[in-house]
């Protein structure tokens, strides 16, 4: 019994004093890395020491007043209740102040509106809940998937030094080049943010919005969504490296050969027990977000595939049409472009045979690849 | 007017029926400004509940309590029924209470209707709540709805809620042509509008914004039904629709809204002030010039919410100017306010601590505010923290806090009976301090990176949202004081004269305490 409370207390002073242990009081905006983002810092201070001051001031004389002029001290109060020349007065002065602030606001404005003659164009389309990004010309291009474990998010495992903001494949680009970003969306809208690049622009469907950067210094800048998307909209975060143009060329070839390697694996054999190896982790970073870690399905809006006709009698064609072209208007998205022929088979396999569904059936990448055509 | 001072005394006399039907069909202002009353802080107490799980969750990094999707639908609910059915039925209450006290009126213009107003609101917010136990969950689109989230994307309770918003709207205009009819025709004789109290000049054109912007928020919410069921494409991308529109209009509807909430509020600290300072309000002609100028200003600063959906560089400008603009009637209040304290003879009973602290945190909501105007600095702040603690600045310390300031003022003269000044105290300081802890650390999160809306965030943010969700706590139990208070005053206690507090003065000082349940049947006359 008392071991029990003690064992109880000591949980609670856990839960108390355990967000000690990450101790890190940032209290401001990063300054960032880039020229922009510099001029809007300074801008923030610029106005937060104004409003300071106003404060200081009028709070002064309130305080003031409600320290020396209270009944208890036998004050009589004055009786005045009007002064033209003094509401004039705070009428001007606060027009003056605000011009001054608008015209570093507007010219820090028109710098971050102009986008012309970037070196590189890179086109991101927010998708629940994840980002793709498109190197314009270069054939390029891939999609960006949180890497936290749901372990972790649910307390199970230790939370690593950058949880929440770490993805499988970072956005990767060039020191010295002014980049131009092109952001859209697939389905609902989302924001692209990166606070150390001062770059936070709408991903609407339908719409093509601008922005750019340029940095001077290599590094790990991280950013997430910043508008509400739907369940998972604090799980989709953003990671930009910065590296030199040479490392940048290299790595560019590499996503290159990447992909090519990956239409000829769609080429080989696969066996059931591979397939549903690969299955398996294709779904639970893919799928399992919307339709459950164990295909249950979430709320009425995610169907289960447990059980789901469409993933057991149905037919294997439909089953790969829907996740091969998703269900317009609805949160399935298409995977055409986002996964391999030889991830969709994969996932086919897996979603046919997994939790009880025991259909037997075997996908090969071949059927995909047939599919697609 | 002549009708209605046409009936004698006998109507003075004969009181409220007996029972729940008195409360169902009564056509009284006081017992509808009453039931509104209530009826607010019920639904302040079910939002209340619902941050406190949202804080639960966001005490440590890391899901515990609940999951994502159950805590969207929170932070949609939260901000729904705190807009909806807390800060803005309470000044609907205030106003059926007092604004027919101040202006010399017998009722409220149109009592029937009065009625109607407030009837609806139980069923909408039933049927909003309900949602929450049905099969796709409530609303869990955030407050503001964007569509497509709320259309293509959205649970099937999203119908419901745009039901429930229907009738809210139904009933917001019903209750906004109420009180104008009421000021500008049943003014008692003498009392001219630049006589009025402020609280009846604020009240009048926060009337004149509803009945201008409710009917776009209906419309807005009809173009998402349509598309939902009707297969119209208002907001559908794919069907030529356009998604920014949505946010247009709603924010159309959505700035006025704003200062919906906050305009009455300005009005009870006006009369506050005045009273414990024993002086009078300073630059009473600049103050209805300034909320008429912000009134008129809060139609062109809508898109001051969607500075990053890609606007071009001339609207941007313009949206942030306008918005800039708005500092400057708001800023000549601030200073009226502390003008009109200094060189008093201040007490600090209850609503003077309420007010003063308005004073005090609302304008630091409008600094933030004026920070989130400077475009290229609201690209960082713009969905972070900094705008959660902006606006619970400028909600919470703001409008509640006035709301709090003006039923201490008025509760002598509702009940008859002092409340407990002691325990008003205890409710004062555990809120105000209680506000400050929630709230203040936003503004560093914000500023640090974290996103609003998020369920989960990293670990660098860990420390101020544990000390955030420690001081909703405080708040939130802080609120049952009142609750307390409020009962305790109703049963008695020492005997509030007919004027209550020393330096009160008006109509609605001069009739006894409690008020009769028939006032100014006679029209009283304004020298
Ligand atoms: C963003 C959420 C989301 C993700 C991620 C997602 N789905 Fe879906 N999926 C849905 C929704 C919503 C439907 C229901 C569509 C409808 O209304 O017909 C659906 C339907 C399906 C169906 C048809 C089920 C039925 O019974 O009708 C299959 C099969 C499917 N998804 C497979 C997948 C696979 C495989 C993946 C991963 C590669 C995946 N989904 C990822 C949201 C999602
Ligand atoms: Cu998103």
């Amino acid at each position: 019994m008392l071991t029990r409370f003690r064992r109880c207390l000591i949980s609670a002073m856990m839960m108390v004093l355990s967000p000690a242990i990450y101790a890190a009081w940032e209290l401001n905006m990063p300054q960032g890395v880039t020229e922009v983002s510099q001029s809007v810092y300074d801008l923030h201070m610029l106005i937060l020491w104004i409003c300071v001051g106003i404060g200081v001031i009028v709070f002064g004389v309130m305080f003031y007043s409600i320290i020396r002029h209270r009944k208890s001290r036998g004050v009589k109060a004055a009786q005045f209740h009007e002064s033209l020349s003094l509401e004039l007065l705070w009428t001007a002065i606060p027009t003056v102040i605000l011009i001054a602030m608008a015209v570093p606001a507007t010219t820090t404005l028109i710098n971050m509106y102009d986008p012309s003659d970037a070196d590189i164009d890179i086109k991101i389309t927010g998708y629940q809940w994840k980002w793709q990004y498109e190197y314009m010309g270069e054939n390029v291009s891939f999609f960006s998937n949180l890497t936290t474990s749901d372990r972790q998010i649910h307390n199970q495992d230790e939370k690593g030094s950058n949880y929440l903001l770490e993805v499988d494949n970072r956005l990767v680009i060039p020191t010295g080049k002014k980049i131009r970003f092109l952001l859209t969306s697939n389905d609902v809208i989302h924001a692209w943010w990166v606070p150390a690049l001062a770059v936070k622009k709408d991903a609407i469907p339908g719409y093509i919005n601008e922005s750019w950067t340029q940095i001077e210094s290599p590094g790990i800048y991280r950013g997430q969504c910043t508008e509400l998307c739907g369940v998972d909209h604090g799980f989709m975060p953003i990671v930009v490296e910065v590296v030199s143009p040479q490392d940048y060329q290299v790595w560019l070839d590499a996503q290159r050969s990447a992909a090519q390697a990956q239409s000829a694996a769609a080429q080989q054999d696969w066996s059931y027990d591979q397939l549903m190896a690969r299955g398996e982790q294709v779904y639970a970073s893919q799928c399992s977000a919307c339709h459950g870690a164990n295909g249950e399905g979430l709320g009425s809006v995610f169907p289960a595939l447990k059980d789901s006709p469409v993933a057991t009698t149905g037919s294997v064609e439909r089953h790969i049409d829907i996740i091969l072209n998703g269900v317009s208007g609805t949160a399935m998205q298409a995977f055409m472009a986002q996964l391999s022929s030889v991830d969709v088979a994969a996932v086919t396999t897996y979603e046919r045979n997994a939790w009880g569904n025991n259909t037997g059936d075997v996908i090969t990448p071949q059927q995909i690849v047939d599919a697609k055509q | 007017m002549t009708t209605v001072t046409a009936h004698h005394d006998d109507h003075v006399h004969h009181g409220p029926a007996k029972g729940l039907m008195r409360w169902v069909l009564t056509t009284n202002h006081k017992d509808i400004g009453t039931m509104y009353l209530w009826f607010s802080f019920a639904m302040l107490l079910t939002g209340g509940c619902m941050a406190l799980i949202i804080r639960t969750e966001l005490f440590q990094p890391g899901l515990q309590l609940i999951e994502p999707e159950f805590f969207n639908q929170m932070t949609t609910m939260h901000g729904l029924i705190m807009v909806f059915g807390a800060i803005m039925p309470a000044f609907v209450g205030l106003a059926n209470w007092m604004v027919p006290l101040m202006v010399g009126a017998p009722d409220m213009a149109l009592p029937r209707m009065n009625n109607w107003s407030f009837w609806i609101l139980p069923f909408a917010f039933g049927m909003m709540l309900l949602t929450l136990f049905s099969e796709a969950g409530a609303p869990n689109f955030g407050w503001t709805f964007y569509a497509p989230l709320s259309t293509t994307y959205a649970p099937s309770s999203v119908t419901f809620f745009i039901l429930a918003v229907h009738m809210l709207g139904l009933s917001s205009i019903m209750g906004a042509i109420n009180i104008v009819v009421t000021i500008l025709n049943l003014r008692a004789p003498g009392m001219t509008l630049m006589k009025m109290p402020l609280f009846v000049w604020t009240w009048l054109i926060t009337a004149y914004l509803l009945i201008a912007v409710m009917p776009v928020l209906a419309g807005v919410v009809t173009m998402m039904l349509m598309d939902i069921h009707f297969g119209t494409s208002f907001f559908n991308a794919a069907g030529g629709g356009d998604p920014v529109l949505f946010q247009h209009i709603f924010w159309f509807f959505g700035h006025p809204e704003v200062y919906i909430m906050i305009l009455p509020a300005f009005g009870i600290v006006s009369q506050i002030i005045p009273v414990f300072a024993r002086k009078p309000l300073f630059g009473y002609t600049s103050m209805v010039y300034a909320t008429t100028s912000i009134a008129f200003l809060s139609f062109i600063v809508w898109a001051h919410h969607m500075f990053t959906v890609g606007m071009p560089l001339a609207a941007e400008l313009f949206f942030m100017y306008a918005t800039m603009l708005i500092a400057i009637p708001t800023g000549v209040k601030v200073f009226n306010w502390v003008a009109t304290m200094f060189r008093g003879s201040m007490t600090f009973e209850t609503p003077m601590l309420f007010s003063i602290a308005f004073v005090f945190l609302f304008t630091i909501g409008g600094f933030s505010g004026l920070m989130l105007s400077i475009v290229p600095a609201d690209f960082q702040y713009h969905d972070t923290y900094f705008v959660v603690a902006h606006f619970h600045y400028v909600l919470v310390p703001g409008a509640l806090f006035g709301i709090l300031a003006g039923v201490y003022f008025w509760l002598p003269k509702w009940t008859g009976y002092y409340y407990n000044e002691s325990l008003g105290k205890w409710h004062f300081w555990t809120s105000f301090i209680g506000v400050n802890i929630t709230f203040f650390p936003m503004h560093f999160v914000g500023l640090a990176g974290m996103p609003r809306r998020v369920p989960d965030y990293a670990l660098q943010f860990a420390d101020f949202n544990a000390i955030a969700s420690a001081g909703a706590y405080i708040f939130g139990f802080a609120q049952l004081i009142f609750l307390v208070l409020v009962i305790k005053a109703i049963c008695g206690g020492k005997k509030a004269s007919s004027s209550v507090w020393e330096g009160a003065e008006g109509l609605e000082w001069s009739i006894p305490s409690p008020a009769p349940y028939h006032t100014f049947s006679e029209p009283p006359v304004v020298k």
